[in-house]
């Protein structure tokens, strides 16, 4: 995604900052961090609205990216022959298709079973389906990394204060995030299935006592979800080589921004993707070999502070 | 809490007699068996916090913290003493649990498992970063120890490990079964079902969970130093949190009412792997999972439980 660019070697802290600061790196490590976190908050909005709504954290979520990913590689190498362009409803067409065909089985197969059983049934059985997903990927697409770079290229570059970069990543994946983030509260918030779903949400019981279907509501909930994150995995393929680590890397990353953001918060989400993105692209150019850290160190640090993460509503205990 | 019928007490011995026979029979099991019991090991810790409903999704942290004792030991200050080994990496991973204990006590549920998750994937980066002290994803290399301060052939030090191994898992499974049944204990399960209430009778919880939070940690560690010599290596991956997701794995499939879940769902977990992976070519992953399932929608009681079931459903007929 981004990385592997790096700034001239300079020995010390200070002075790389000042480097950073007076640079066109400033402008190089925003944009690398807002086009990573317009994909990391597709793939963690989706796992905090089905943690939001069914109470089950999905650890299978990072497979889903990945399976988005590979199928979307799969089918733009397909149809790249025919025409270039037929990519970009590829990735989308692998999106809809991993989400609704994965996602529903393992809704209607597996999760709706476990509903009101002990809360480590219910994570375990998205980790079997984890274990089960990761090694089918393995005999599907093999290990060795895929490129399917075609909807990257098509795309010219653009300038930005001086910084020539794919507008790929700095405009059509913002744009598909922002476009998420407003559908999904438009959703929510403004039509009757929207309602239907914060109902269910909000107390399972009485919004089944007036005739809603529950079932229903965690199935399209669980399809949602399950498509934003085989959206952002779909998106990614052109940007990254496909590599068979990628879903259980993301998997955490997306953990660690709905855990900070607060379990269930759409636009808190947002903010959060945002700033672990941007705070992970400037530690890439300032200490690379802590990239990985930047998230992990975030979320501990909010949590000790916000238990219920930053955007998170306080919960009442219960005698 | 069972474990004190005489046809279990007559099983276990069964299954210790066999963990230490087969594999003079079979020396290649040798290797197996001592990952079946460390791992086991490692897996009452995470039976213990499960009394008390929490679940920690990054137990794989002490068990690093254990494996990577021996690594650094063997970078740093030559081929220890494998007894040398256990303590120190158990007071390590002891000292860790309780520093992420006295945090993460403070939590419950998917807070509780989530905070655990975050740790262990910070410990996970720095083993994996921090290059020069660690020798990055390659991991450590882990020589084989002396014992006692004696010497053992590679043959030999394979029954060795094999033996003292079973030792320490049967002695950590009375341990653990004796602190299920303690007062501490049952406060931890009181945590579980009603943690208000278990407060009112002027019981800090937060005390409660960290005694079981510490323990878990050092019997984490424990298997952590077992795991590192048997295979001779320490590497990342022992701290990434798909191993954390492993041994909770393996409790619910052994079943968490009871000590011996741990090694009988350990057993099949590392069979499976071993067999698996030998005769049908990396499919072990996907068959484990199918098993998960299978155990979780038919037989949430875990394999402990299954067993008893029958057993009831024979004595009735």
């Amino acid at each position: 995604m981004c990385g592997g660019r790096h700034g001239s070697p300079v020995p010390d802290l200070t002075s790389k900052l000042r480097v950073l600061m007076n640079s066109t790196l400033f402008v190089l490590a925003s944009l690398d961090g807002l086009s990573y976190a317009a994909l990391v908050f597709l793939v963690s909005v989706g796992l905090s609205l089905i943690f939001g709504v069914l109470r089950v954290v999905n650890v299978a979520h990072g497979s889903l990216y990945a399976f988005g990913a590979y199928l979307a590689a799969t089918l733009s190498l397909l149809v790249t022959p025919i025409s270039p362009w037929l990519t970009y409803p590829a990735l989308l067409v692998a999106s809809l298709v991993i989400g609704i065909v994965a996602g529903g089985l393992i809704e209607r197969l597996l999760l709706s079973r476990v509903y009101g059983r002990e809360e480590v049934l219910q994570l375990l059985i998205t980790f079997a389906v984890f274990m089960i997903m990761d090694n089918l990927q393995r005999m599907i697409w093999g290990v060795q990394p895929i490129y399917a770079a075609e909807p990257l290229k098509l795309l010219p570059n653009v300038s930005i204060f001086g910084v020539s970069y794919t507008s790929y990543q700095v405009i059509v994946l913002p744009v598909v995030a922002v476009l998420a983030l407003f559908g999904l509260r438009y959703f929510l918030r403004r039509t009757l299935m929207g309602s239907v779903i914060l109902a269910v949400t909000e107390d399972r019981e009485a919004a089944t006592a007036i005739g809603i279907n529950a079932q229903r509501v965690y199935l399209i909930t669980f399809i949602i979800g399950a498509t934003l994150a085989a959206l952002g995995g779909a998106l990614a393929s052109p940007t990254t080589s496909l590599v068979p680590g990628m879903g259980t890397e993301m998997i955490v990353l997306s953990f660690a921004v709905a855990a900070t953001a607060g379990l269930g918060q759409i636009e808190g989400t947002a903010i959060t993707a945002l700033a672990i993105g941007m705070a992970r692209a400037f530690v890439i150019y300032l200490q690379p070999e802590f990239e990985v850290l930047v998230p992990y160190l975030i979320m501990v640090a909010v949590l000790l502070v916000r238990p219920e993460g930053l955007f998170g509503a306080t919960k009442l205990r219960k005698i | 809490m069972a474990g004190r019928s005489p046809a279990l007490a007559w099983t276990l011995a069964a299954v210790v007699v066999a963990a230490g026979v087969i594999p003079i029979l079979i020396p290649s099991m040798a290797t197996l068996v001592v990952l079946i019991l460390a791992k086991g090991i490692v897996v009452l810790g995470i039976i213990i916090l499960l009394q008390a409903g929490q679940v920690s999704f990054g137990h794989a942290m002490f068990f690093a913290a254990g494996a990577y004792t021996a690594g650094f030991w063997g970078k740093y200050l030559g081929v220890g003493d494998l007894v040398a080994y256990l303590v120190v990496g158990t007071v390590v991973a002891t000292i860790l649990g309780l520093l992420v204990g006295l945090f993460v006590v403070r939590y419950r549920e998917i807070f509780f498992g989530m905070l655990n998750l975050a740790f262990s994937m910070v410990l996970w980066s720095l083993l994996e970063k921090m290059f020069h002290l660690t020798n990055g994803a390659d991991g450590m290399r882990v020589p084989r120890p002396t014992v006692f301060g004696m010497v053992f052939s590679p043959e030999n030090f394979q029954y060795v490990l094999l033996y003292l191994t079973l030792a320490i898992a049967i002695a950590a499974t009375f341990a653990v079964q004796r602190f299920l049944e303690s007062p501490t204990g049952n406060m931890l399960r009181a945590i579980k079902s009603n943690e208000t209430r278990l407060e009112y009778l002027g019981v800090s919880a937060r005390r409660i969970l960290l005694i079981g939070y510490v323990v878990s940690a050092a019997l984490g560690g424990i298997g952590g130093v077992l795991v590192a010599v048997a295979q001779q290596i320490a590497t990342p991956e022992f701290a990434y949190w798909t191993k954390s997701g492993e041994f909770v794995f393996i409790a619910i499939l052994g079943g968490v009412g009871n000590a011996m879940g741990a090694f009988a769902g350990s057993a099949v977990f590392e069979l499976v792997r071993f067999y698996a992976s030998a005769q049908l070519a990396n499919s072990w992953q996907l068959i484990l999972g199918v098993v998960l399932i299978a155990i979780i929608l038919f037989a949430p009681d875990g394999l402990i439980g299954l067993w008893k079931r029958q057993r009831a459903a024979r004595d009735e007929s």
